[in-house]
C-alpha cells in the first residue's frame, strides 16, 4: 500500500513513523524490478549502492535525527543520459557502453544529498533521439499498460500465446524507461529529460505525471546534452503533488550551469484549489492538429467544459506559428546535435575503434561504429544546415521562426490567459509492431507536434493522466504555463487531477509461457 | 534539387560520420525538403533568438579563480589508450582517403 501513496502525505509519514523501513522499500522495489524485467525499463540496476543508501537512510530514521528531507529513503530511478558517479551511463548507445561516469549530474547529486535511494538507470531512445523508446541498443521499452487488465479486456483475444506476446504497446519517448518504471511501481519518481516532449509524451502513454520545468530553472550540468538551448531535466511521478516535491528538491541556480537563472527558488506545497473562477484557460486552436484522434479531441473538449462548469473562463486562443514548430525544431535540433555529438571521438571516453591509420580515420570509424542511424542522420543534417552557404537560409531562419513561436505565447499570456490546455499526444500508445513501420524522424515529427513548442519557448508544461482510451490505454492532457510560474501550473494540474480521478493500473500476473520468448531481448541490467 | 556529390563528401569530412548507403543520402534529401517549409514563414524584421532567457539574464563571467581540478586520475580512467598522463591518438594531418580511392556508393547515385 505504501507503494501507492503520495510522497509527502503518505510515504514520508510512514517512514517517519516507522511503519515501513527504507531498506524494506528498497528491497520491494528491487524485487519488482526483477519480476518486471520483461518491460526492459532499466539498463543498469545499482543494487548494492541502493541498498547501502537505504541502510544509511534507515539509520537516520532510527536515530530519531531529522531525515534529510521528504525524499530521504525514497527509491528513485534516473534516465540513462544523466551522469551518475561510479555507475555506467550509456545513453542507450554503443558509443558510451562501459563509460563509468566520474561525477554526478547536479540533479542526481541533489537527490542523493537528500537521502534518495538511486535504484538504477532507465532505458531510452539512443541519445534521447526518438519518441518511442524503441531505438536504443538495449532494445525497446514495453508499456506496463500492455499487461494491464484494462488493456487486455479491450483487446481481441488472440488464438496463440505468441500473438499475445506481440501485441504489447510502446511507452512513447524518449524517457520511456523512466515512465514505465514509475507506472509499474518499481520506483516513486524518476528523472527524464525533455527537449521536444521526451518527458511528457511517455508520461501520457504510461498514465503518469510528466513535468517539463521552465528552461533555466533546473540545472543541466551532467545531463548529456542534445540541444543546449532547449534541454531540461524532466520529472515523472504518480501524482502532481509528488512532482512538486521533486521540483522543490531540484530547482535553483547552479554555478556549474550558467544557463540557470540566479533568482532564489523557494520550494512550495500545492494548495488545494477550491475556486477556479479567477482562472482563465486558453484553448489554442492550432493544437487541433492533423492526425489528432477523435477520442482525444473529445476528451480535450470535455476537460475544457470541466473548467467552464467550475466557473473558470475558458477562451479559444491562437498560436499561429504552431504548425512551423516542428520544422523549426528539426533545423535547430540537428544543428545543435551536430555540435554536441562532436565530442564523441573515442579518445577520452566511450567506444574507441581499433582503427590506427590516422586521427581522422579513428574518429570516423569510432563514430561509425558507435552511433546508430538516427544519430548519424541528425549529425549529417545538422552539418548541412550549418554549412556557410546554408547558415542564413536554414539556421538563422529557424532562429527567427523560433522568436515568432515564442512571441505567440507571450501575446496570449499577455491577453489575460493564465494556463493553456492542450492534448499531449495525437493518439494512445501504438502497438510496437505498428510503430516501427515508420522511421524515427517521421515518427518524431508526428509525435512531437503537441509538445515541442513549449521547448521552443522555454515554458513549463505538464502532462496529467486524464482517462483511458477505448483500447484501455492512458490518455494525458497537457497544461502549459508562464515562465517560472510552476506553482500556478501545478496548482491547476492538481485540481484537474482530482476532478478526473484517473484509474489505477491493474497489472496482471504475466504468465511466461516460454522463456525463449524473452531471450531475444538483451538483458542489460546487472546488479 | 539534389545535393551534389561534392557537398556530400564535404559533409562526411566535416561530421566524420558517413552516409553509409543510398538510404543515408535519401534521409538527408528528405530532411532538407522538410526544412524548406521554413521559407513559407515571413521573418522580415525579426531578430534571430539565441536563447529564451535573453531578457532575463546576461551570460555572466565569474572571477578567474581555480575552484576545482586535480582529477587527472578520474579523467583518464575512461580512456582506452593512454600513456602516463596523455591520451593517445594515432598520427594526425593524414587526410581521409579521397573519393576516387574509396569504394563508395556516392558515384552510383
Amino acid at each position: 500500500a505504501a507503494l501507492n501513496g503520495g510522497l509527502r502525505s503518505q510515504v514520508s509519514a510512514a517512514l517517519k513513523e516507522g511503519r515501513v523501513a527504507p531498506t524494506e522499500l528498497c528491497q520491494r522495489c528491487l524485487a519488482l524490478i526483477k519480476s518486471t524485467k520483461f518491460l526492459n525499463a532499466y539498463i543498469t540496476i545499482a543494487e548494492e549502492t541502493a541498498l547501502k543508501q537505504a541502510e544509511e537512510s534507515e539509520e537516520r530514521y532510527k536515530r530519531g535525527s531529522q531525515p534529510l528531507g521528504i525524499l530521504d529513503g525514497i527509491p528513485i530511478a534516473v534516465k540513462d543520459n544523466f551522469n551518475t558517479a561510479g555507475i555506467e551511463t550509456t545513453c542507450a548507445s554503443n558509443m558510451l557502453k562501459g563509460y563509468i561516469s566520474p561525477y554526478n549530474a547536479t540533479v542526481v547529486q541533489k537527490l542523493l544529498d537528500q537521502g534518495a535511494v538511486l535504484l538504477g538507470k532507465t532505458n531510452l531512445d539512443e541519445f534521447a533521439m526518438g519518441s518511442g523508446s524503441t531505438d536504443g541498443v538495449f532494445g525497446p521499452v514495453r508499456n506496463p499498460w500492455s499487461y494491464s487488465k484494462q488493456y487486455k479486456e479491450k483487446s481481441v483475444p488472440k488464438p496463440h500465446p505468441e500473438d499475445e506476446e506481440s501485441s504489447w504497446v510502446i511507452t512513447g519517448g524518449s524517457s520511456g524507461g523512466s515512465a514505465a518504471a514509475v507506472a509499474s511501481f518499481t520506483c516513486f519518481a524518476a528523472l527524464g529529460s525533455d527537449t521536444g516532449g521526451s518527458t511528457r509524451n511517455p508520461a501520457a502513454h504510461c498514465g503518469v505525471v510528466g513535468l517539463k520545468p521552465t528552461y533555466g530553472l533546473i540545472s543541466r550540468h551532467g545531463l548529456i546534452p542534445l540541444v543546449n538551448s532547449m534541454d531540461v531535466p524532466g520529472i515523472l511521478t504518480r501524482c502532481v503533488d509528488d512532482a512538486a516535491v521533486l521540483l522543490g528538491s531540484l530547482a535553483g541556480h547552479d554555478p556549474k550551469d550558467s544557463t540557470t537563472i540566479q533568482d532564489d527558488f523557494k520550494p512550495f506545497e500545492l494548495p488545494n484549489l477550491a475556486d477556479v473562477s479567477k482562472l482563465s484557460i486558453g484553448i489554442p486552436k492550432e493544437y487541433h492538429a492533423p492526425g489528432l484522434s477523435s477520442e482525444i479531441l473529445a476528451l480535450w473538449s470535455k476537460a475544457a467544459d470541466l473548467f467552464k462548469n467550475a466557473g473558470a473562463k475558458v477562451v479559444e486562443v491562437s498560436l499561429p506559428h504552431t504548425p512551423y514548430s516542428i520544422v523549426c525544431y528539426h533545423v535547430l535540433c540537428t544543428a545543435e546535435v551536430a555540435s554536441n555529438m562532436a565530442r564523441f571521438d573515442g579518445l577520452e571516453y566511450g567506444h574507441r575503434s581499433d582503427m590506427k591509420d590516422s586521427t581522422e580515420s579513428l574518429y570516423a570509424a569510432t563514430r561509425r561504429e558507435g552511433f546508430n542511424d538516427v544519430v548519424r542522420g541528425r549529425i549529417l543534417s545538422g552539418n548541412y544546415f550549418l554549412l556557410k552557404q546554408n547558415y542564413e537560409k536554414y539556421f538563422v531562419k529557424a532562429q527567427k521562426v523560433r522568436r515568432l513561436i515564442a512571441n505567440d505565447f507571450v501575446k496570449v499570456f499577455r491577453s489575460g490567459v493564465d494556463i493553456l490546455l492542450t492534448p499531449t499526444t495525437l493518439r494512445d500508445a501504438a502497438p510496437y509492431t505498428e510503430f516501427i513501420q515508420e522511421d524515427n524522424r517521421t515518427r518524431s515529427a508526428q509525435d512531437d507536434i503537441l509538445t515541442q513548442a513549449a521547448n521552443m519557448a522555454g515554458l513549463p508544461a505538464i502532462s496529467v493522466p486524464t482517462a483511458l482510451s477505448e483500447r484501455g490505454l492512458p490518455i494525458g492532457l497537457q497544461f502549459i504555463g508562464r515562465s517560472f510560474q510552476e506553482k500556478q501550473l501545478l496548482t491547476v494540474a492538481k485540481w484537474f487531477e482530482k476532478q478526473v480521478q484517473f484509474p489505477l493500473i491493474q497489472l496482471e500476473e504475466v504468465k511466461r509461457h516460454d522463456s525463449d520468448v524473452f531471450q531475444h531481448q538483451k538483458s542489460a541490467s546487472f546488479s | 534539387q539534389k545535393v551534389s556529390v561534392e557537398v556530400l563528401q564535404h559533409l562526411e569530412h566535416l561530421a566524420l560520420v558517413d552516409f553509409r548507403d543510398a538510404e543515408g543520402v535519401q534521409r538527408l534529401q528528405k530532411a532538407i525538403q522538410f526544412a524548406d517549409q521554413l521559407h513559407e514563414v515571413n521573418t522580415d524584421g525579426v531578430e534571430p533568438m539565441d536563447s529564451v532567457l535573453e531578457d532575463r539574464w546576461c551570460l555572466y563571467l565569474r572571477e578567474d579563480d581555480v575552484t576545482e581540478g586535480n582529477c587527472t586520475k578520474e579523467l583518464l580512467e575512461n580512456a582506452r589508450e593512454k600513456v602516463e598522463e596523455y591520451f593517445v591518438a594515432p598520427p594526425g594531418n593524414i587526410p581521409l582517403p579521397k573519393l576516387e580511392e574509396q569504394e563508395t556508393f556516392l558515384q552510383g547515385s
